[in-house]
């Protein structure tokens, strides 16, 4: 165990490197001077000095990537040219929000993607297998805002049932948040539903065929504690894990949602920052997604190596 | 001996294309797939025949109108005829499927075969950068770059090119690493070709089927980043028509235009869906062993 985490904390850091560089070399593609834009359409010469001592623009550019570098490490992520406030303050500010509509949309994602998964293995070759192959195929192509914008048409619109829009704190009125996010969460987790659909009829296809659901089935046991307890419990570890890779999705389609329902998270900051030409913010976004992402990716594997053991050796 | 013969009955001997275009044509989603894209590849090239009105012009007279005989899917919030910019839409999705997955294919190609084929550091410093890219989720990353490049249809299909680039990289590479070991390679090797020769002529030919399936399944994923990009106001700008842009503007008039938001939709469910349809299809054909 100990081996394959400094074997993976090995090559994390040479990724972590070139996610900077990246990021770092995205300021690069702006046209010109950078601190001019990044001042905005007024132009401060003020802001604009500032942007040039701050940013090192007299410096060569690896200079600036080390001042940059440097900096990213204590947790300086900038400072949003609109706003005047802190990246990482604006981030964390933004994030519960998100966290939010990503742990209702994966509580929705798994309810839905590993029952259609079992039934589709269970149930092979039958209309039930057609039916939720269906759903998974519908789940990936229908596009995320088009399928909340249709949401917001047949439940707040012709039946009134739900907010079309806005965001109300748990803390402030637990129904209230709840009808705000039930939607957009369903919009964010169908996606997801659907990959882990795929998932689970795979794993759970391969588990009912080994030995030991034979064994179970020949000691007599009823099928549903077969599937649910002898089945379920090996083929969901693969699913989970890779579960956890879908976390991009999950980010990449709150950016969308949160902008058809008007929330104000993570992804409408991204989308706020781009029009308002806040390119630090924009950085600072990518930055924060693409580390997380990358650290989530190494307790998945983790977690696969923990409770895996013939990888265990 | 000759009795036997002819006792048999007769097989015919089929080569490998015609063997996998017969287990294509078994494949009845796959075929559906590819009828519906044919249909809107059809709409996006003869969108002048087939657009009933301009799909720019405005009319004061006829705004958020109901479908209708002269408007069959309505008139959107300055008049205009919803199925025109629907039928012209097509264009702007079906050349961002095919320009951001030609990128994506022309950059990720040759870099994961010399990743595969040349292994040791140049492989590491590679597939170094190519998981730093991957740890960017494709369509956050694809919107910094938009933003970064500016908004427009062009940086908007490069944008997509280059995130979807790191895919195309990791699955060359993966595929090389399993060629280069055949024996034919080894043959092509001992009887002195150049690296350049094999790598050209003997490896990039027998990766290439994994590389259809997943460009095909890309231009599902690239139709809705572009219809995403444009539906945030990054891609195709206005009056120009797109998927995603008219999307943007219906939300605003669901409560009495729904009919601005059902059609472009309807368009973009239709193309992916038909785009992975075809994608399984040809996994199925090309890879039996798949399933």
């Amino acid at each position: 165990m100990l081996n394959y985490l400094v074997q993976r904390l090995a090559t994390l850091v040479p990724t972590l490197f070139f996610v900077s560089i990246l990021i770092f070399g995205l300021q690069q593609l702006l046209p010109g001077d950078p601190a001019l834009i990044l001042a905005g359409e007024e132009r401060d010469p003020t802001v604009i000095a500032h942007l040039h001592q701050t940013m090192h623009l007299d410096q060569p550019l690896p200079v600036r990537y080390l001042y940059w570098a440097g900096g990213v490490l204590k947790g300086d992520l900038g400072e949003s040219v609109r706003i005047q406030k802190p990246v990482r303050e604006l981030i964390f500010e933004k994030l519960p929000v998100t966290l939010e509509l990503a742990a209702l949309a994966i509580v929705i994602a798994l309810s839905i993607g590993i029952t259609a998964g079992i039934v589709a293995a269970v149930a092979r070759d039958t209309v039930w297998d057609y039916a939720a192959n269906i759903f998974a195929l519908w789940g990936l192509s229908t596009p995320n805002f088009w399928l909340g914008i249709m949401l917001i048409l047949f439940f707040s619109v012709t039946l009134g049932w739900l907010p079309a829009s806005g965001y109300v704190s748990p803390f402030e009125d637990l129904k209230a948040n709840l009808a705000s996010m039930i939607m957009p969460a369903f919009v964010l987790g169908n996606a997801i539903a659907a990959v882990l659909m795929r998932h689970t009829r795979s794993a759970m296809l391969q588990v009912l065929n080994s030995d030991y659901v034979r064994t179970a089935r020949a000691k007599g046991l009823d099928e549903r504690v077969v599937v649910l307890k002898h089945a379920l419990r090996n083929a969901l570890i693969p699913v989970i894990t890779l579960g956890a890779l879908e976390f991009g999705t999950l980010l990449s389609g709150a950016v969308l949602t949160e902008q058809v329902f008007t929330i104000p998270g993570f992804g409408k900051l991204i989308v706020d920052a781009v029009f308002n030409r806040d390119y630090a913010v924009v950085q600072g976004v990518v930055l924060f997604t693409a580390t997380a992402y990358i650290l989530l990716n190494l307790l998945a594997d983790l977690a696969y190596f923990a409770v895996n053991p013939r990888l265990r050796g | 001996m000759a009795t036997i013969a002819a006792d048999l009955p007769l097989y015919r001997e089929y080569s490998p294309g015609q063997r996998v275009l017969r287990r294509f044509m078994r494949r009845r989603g796959a075929l559906v797939g590819l009828a519906v894209v044919v249909f809107f590849v059809s709409l996006a090239l003869f969108a002048p025949w087939f657009s009933p009105h301009d799909p720019l012009q405005a009319s004061w007279s006829a705004v958020r109108k109901a479908p209708s005989a002269l408007h069959v899917f309505g008139t959107d919030e300055i008049g205009r005829d919803v199925a025109s910019r629907v039928i012209w839409g097509a264009r702007a999705s079906l050349l961002a499927g095919l320009v951001s997955v030609s990128i994506a294919l022309s950059l990720g190609v040759p870099i994961g075969l010399l990743a595969g084929y040349a292994g040791g550091w140049t492989d590491g410093l590679i597939s170094r950068v190519t998981d730093a890219m991957l740890a960017c989720p494709f369509l956050i990353l694809a919107i910094a770059l938009a933003a970064f490049l500016g908004p427009s249809l062009t940086n908007a299909m490069i944008a997509i090119g280059i995130s979807a680039t790191p895919v195309f990289i990791r699955l060359t590479r993966a595929q090389v690493l399993s060629v280069k070991v055949e024996d034919y390679v080894e043959a092509a090797r001992a009887i002195g070709n150049s690296h350049l020769r094999i790598a050209l002529r003997h490896i990039l030919p027998n990766v290439v089927a994994p590389l259809i399936v997943q460009a095909t399944l890309a231009i599902a994923a690239a139709v809705i980043a572009e219809a995403s990009l444009s539906f945030l106001g990054l891609g195709q700008q206005p009056p120009a028509p797109s998927w995603g842009s008219m999307l943007n503007t219906a939300k605003n008039y669901i409560d009495n235009a729904p009919w601005m938001a059902i059609w472009p939709g309807l368009s973009i469910f239709l193309l992916v869906l038909s785009f992975n349809l075809l994608g399984d299809g040809l996994r199925d054909a090309l890879d039996p062993r798949h399933k």
